[in-house]
């Protein structure tokens, strides 16, 4: 129990920069629910259920166009796609005897950022941490999406910008570490990197959605390392 | 046809529930095959590289803030930082650079 305990209290530790971040990002994600029409409720409530960027953004955007529902569901699922990636990747750090409702519970708690915290950690994933991530960021994320539609460009423009830094700093923090012991997951990096840079240079494949992006380009590039540098069995499990 | 904003948002949901859970659901066993174990323990690195960049850089007003804030965030990773540390130089760095810039 107190084990538990301890994870829940870092867990909550671990999603402060993370809420923080939220907030800066669903503030500035509030003024465009504004423009769609929302009120600080539906802004609150829409945050709450998907607690994603690209994927709220996406919703935002269709609403004020009025597009159709299934267009909605469509370009959720087409934004969204990266996360069945992280739930599979998840699904092989879960204890097999996992309940259920852990299972769904936690599923529904993936972000970029929560799945980038756990995965950092050794070993099964323990709810615990999890959660405490989770009941500390997800309300921050809700709160800053409401505050943005209630207060609009209440915030001076340098404070956002320095804010909407964080997130990125915080993916940086997470994938460098890894990549000093591996030098394989370093070159991946860097591939990515340069490739993700191409691909908003490079005419027509520009026009591509982020969302779209993101999940070709990691299908491509983990695919192709998966081939050429496949990974032993006893280096999985040296990571747990 | 009828547009009622509440149904937006359960379908947005409904959608990126099912996306999230039926994985972790579905996958209830260790994965035997060597190149989709291999593919999902790139998956997170690769992910997270492609959406840090180029997106620092058109996160912030002036775009060499983003760069010079993505670079810091690498190096100050390189030496040791921990998450939040991290987070907070990469935010001082853009502070301090579009006072000067902008």
């Amino acid at each position: 129990m107190a084990n538990k305990k301890y994870d829940f209290i870092e867990g909550l530790r671990d999603g402060l920069p993370i809420g923080l971040g939220y907030f800066a990002v669903a503030f500035s994600l509030g003024i465009t629910a504004r423009n769609a029409g929302l009120n600080s409720f539906e802004g609150f409530l829409s945050s709450i259920l998907n607690h994603a960027s690209a994927g709220e953004y996406a919703l935002y955007s269709s609403i004020q166009a009025m597009e159709a529902y299934l267009e909605v569901a469509i370009i959720t699922l087409v934004v969204n796609a990266r996360y069945s990636l992280m739930s599979c990747s998840l699904s092989q750090r879960f204890n097999p005897n996992q309940s259920f409702f852990h299972r769904i519970l936690m599923g529904f708690g993936i972000t970029d950022e929560i799945f980038g915290i756990a995965i950092a950690r050794p070993g099964y994933l323990s709810p615990a941490y999890y959660y405490g991530a989770m009941t500390m960021s997800i309300p921050l994320w809700g709160l800053g999406n409401a505050l943005g539609i209630w207060a609009g460009n209440l915030f001076p423009a340098n404070v956002v910008s320095a804010l909407s830094v964080a997130l990125y700093g915080m993916f940086v923090a997470i994938i460098i570490p890894p990549a000093k012991k591996d030098k394989i997951i370093a070159l991946a990096i860097v591939v990515s990197f340069a490739l993700s840079y191409l691909c908003t240079q490079i005419p027509f494949v520009k026009e591509l959605t982020d969302g779209t992006r993101m999940i070709v380009l990691t299908v491509l590039i983990s695919s192709i390392v998966a081939i050429l540098k496949p990974v032993k069995e006893e280096t999985i499990n040296s990571e747990e | 046809m009828q547009h009622n904003v509440y149904i937006y948002i359960l379908v947005a949901f409904l959608v990126s529930f099912l996306v999230r859970v039926l994985p972790l659901t579905l996958i209830r066993k260790p994965i035997k095959n060597d190149f989709i174990r291999s593919f999902l323990y790139y998956v997170p690195y690769v992910t997270l590289s492609v959406m840090t960049f180029p997106a620092i850089i058109n996160a912030t007003q002036s775009p060499v803030a983003g760069f010079v804030a993505f670079a810091v965030s690498i190096v100050a990773s390189v030496l040791g930082a921990k998450l939040f540390s991290v987070a907070c130089i990469s935010c001082i760095t853009v502070l301090i650079l579009e006072y000067i810039i902008i």
